[in-house]
């Protein structure tokens, strides 16, 4: 990204700026804070962090009612609102945290993967107050965020296995070490998150259909038979389309032959399949690699059922886990702002030519 | 005062630096790259140029559209970020308006357009006051064009048209199957949004400059989504 330029004789006066400015911090014996932006989805946040572990402020202006009635985000409805919300945002993480620009070793900015429009948003704020301000720019990957999420409750140990599920993402990423990613297994085709709010929809339930699944799911027994996607035998990789249309399949033949099916028990067994496969493959996973720790990220880590299973797995297998509570585990800028950290320490920084990139993959050795 | 202007609204990508009496600098490219790759880059370079800091600007104008939805985000986002972030006003000025001063003077009628899809455009009527100074005439719009053209031909009582925007080449058969010899084009760089006219036109107007929080790109139609959305809900209704 900008290693090349930076390295030019004098370089531009904006990377002179930020060379200050990062001199001006090292030099220094204050903690440092990290200003961290979100904006890949639908929730446009704002939080500084000090030194990688402590949340100093956590703004999220959610968007989630504008977007329920539509049954689902709509980017260019969610690009719309990160325009009218960003810089009140940034001002209130700043003015909670009792920090100016002036105190800030950092901007670190969610720039893949998510809704490019709603990307672009953060991404244009971070680099005009980096360049206005002379503070260093970090790009995060928001997968990284999300395992981050954990820093911000535990100190990680490595070798570590996180388990990484949302509305856009499921995924089995092993840490050796700070900054450093290998995908183990990903979703073949919807992820986590979608299977939700698909078969929420079948069973006539609102949007988001994570939650109301899983509150559903507490009130039935899992008696549908459903299928489980272990792939191959030695596959980390997840599939969920063919469970979503083993349920949505079931329900249209009970209908056909004029029976019905208990929703709640529907529910139970969709999470039966869900959480089965999720948690025997995290489990492997961290049987094969000897992790010291398993790591729960992202939006479906506020599901109970998943929590509860993986809790009870992990115990029974003495192996230690860590889940942030909810209000991390969703998008939020304070997990951006700690992966921004180590991405701070490396002097890892990003240049104006920064871009939003929305199917970002997440690269080994780099939080970029 | 020194003022950076910027428009991203469309295609073209310019940046400009304008006191009261001068234009310090101005870049504009016309081409199909990614604005929200090069907008910051230009600006640092044209500062460089000026050996200027941005603490040493004292407001920012933007073309807050109407145009492409995400080119004139990364110019508000923008604009509105570095207006805030240095504490000094920011100025958002019609997209159309931008293209529009570059005719001022012409004494026939001046019709900025951008192509908005399925035969509408982003369109203004505008009319130059001497050379400095533009009245609208009909008010910013989105607007099939066979309706627009009867419209501003009515509007302007028998005195020529000139049609701006890179757009207008695109329809340039139905203007001139509709208002025959009434309708000119101009040669091509005063199809061209010019940066330094937002500065000039932002200094004009800095003592009302919006406050950075509260400015927002001019859509001119809410979301597609939206509309289907309003179209269902009061259709049931
Ligand atoms: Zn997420």
């Amino acid at each position: 990204m900008g290693e090349f330029t930076m390295m030019t004789k004098a370089g531009t006066r904006y990377q002179q700026r930020v060379q200050q400015t990062l001199q001006k911090h090292k030099a220094s014996d204050k903690p440092t804070y990290i200003l961290g932006i979100e904006t890949s989805c639908d929730e446009t946040s704002a939080a500084v962090v000090e030194d990688g572990r402590k949340i100093l402020s956590n703004i999220i202006a959610s968007q989630a009612d504008i977007h329920k009635r539509f049954g689902g985000v709509v980017p260019e409805v969610a690009s719309r609102r990160h325009v009218e919300n960003i810089t009140l945002t940034i001002e209130e993480a700043l003015q909670a945290a009792g920090k100016t620009f002036d105190d800030l070793a950092g901007i670190a900015v969610t720039y893949g993967p998510g809704l490019v429009g709603a990307l672009l948003v953060g991404v244009a704020a971070a680099k005009a107050i980096s360049f206005a301000r002379g503070i260093p720019l970090i790009g995060v990957h928001h997968i990284a965020g999300h395992i981050y999420a954990n820093r911000l409750v535990e100190e990680m140990e490595f070798p570590l296995v996180a388990l990484v599920v949302s509305g856009g993402h499921t995924e089995l990423v092993l840490m050796k070490e700070h900054g450093d990613f290998a995908i183990l297994g990903e979703t073949r085709d919807d992820a986590a998150g979608e299977a939700y709010d698909k078969v929420a929809r079948a069973l006539h339930l609102p949007y988001p259909g994570g939650p109301e699944i899983d509150r559903l799911a507490k009130e039935g027994t899992a008696s549908v038979p459903l299928p489980r996607a272990w792939l191959e035998a030695d596959s980390y990789d997840f599939s969920f389309s063919g469970l979503k249309s083993a349920v949505l399949n079931t329900l249209h033949n009970a209908e056909q032959k004029g029976t019905t099916i208990n929703p709640a028990d529907m529910a139970a067994s969709f999470q039966d399949s869900v959480c089965e496969v999720l948690v025997e493959k995290t489990l492997r996973a961290a049987k094969q690699y000897q992790v010291r720790q398993v790591l729960l990220a992202g939006g479906v880590a506020a599901n109970r059922e998943l929590r509860e299973r993986l809790v009870q797995r992990c115990q029974s297998e003495g192996i230690k886990l860590v889940i942030p509570p909810l209000s991390l585990c969703t998008d939020n800028a304070a997990m951006i702002a700690a992966a921004g950290y180590i991405g701070y320490l490396k002097e890892d920084f990003a240049d104006l030519d920064l871009n939003g990139v929305p199917g970002l993959p997440l690269a080994t050795s780099s939080l970029q | 005062m020194r003022v950076l202007a910027i428009d991203t609204s469309n295609l073209v990508l310019s940046v400009a630096v304008v006191d009261e009496s001068r234009v310090l600098a101005e870049m504009t490219t016309n081409l199909r790259k990614n604005h929200s790759v090069r907008l910051m880059d230009n600006i640092s370079l044209l500062l460089d140029e000026l050996e200027l800091s941005p603490q040493e600007l004292d407001g920012i104008a933007v073309a807050k559209g109407p145009g492409s939805y995400t080119g004139v985000r990364i110019g508000v986002a923008t604009a509105k970020s570095l207006a805030w972030s240095l504490g000094i006003p920011v100025v958002g000025i019609s997209s159309l308006q931008a293209v529009a001063l570059n005719a001022c003077g012409f004494t026939g009628g001046i019709v900025p357009c951008f192509d908005a899809r399925r035969g509408q455009v982003y369109t203004a009527l505008y009319q130059s006051q001497g050379m400095n100074r533009l009245t609208e005439m009909a008010a910013e719009q989105i607007i099939l064009l066979r309706e627009w053209l009867p419209l501003i031909a009515a509007e302007t009582a028998g005195r020529p048209l000139l049609f701006l925007g890179d757009d207008v080449a695109l329809h340039r058969e139905t203007i001139v199957e509709m208002l025959g010899e009434r309708a000119l084009f101009a040669p091509s760089a005063f199809n061209h949004p010019r940066a330094a006219h937002l500065g000039w036109l932002a200094i004009e107007r800095i003592e009302q400059a919006d406050d950075p929080h509260s400015l927002l790109p001019e859509y001119l139609q809410v979301a597609e989504a939206e509309a289907k959305w309003l179209a269902k809900n009061s259709a049931t209704k």
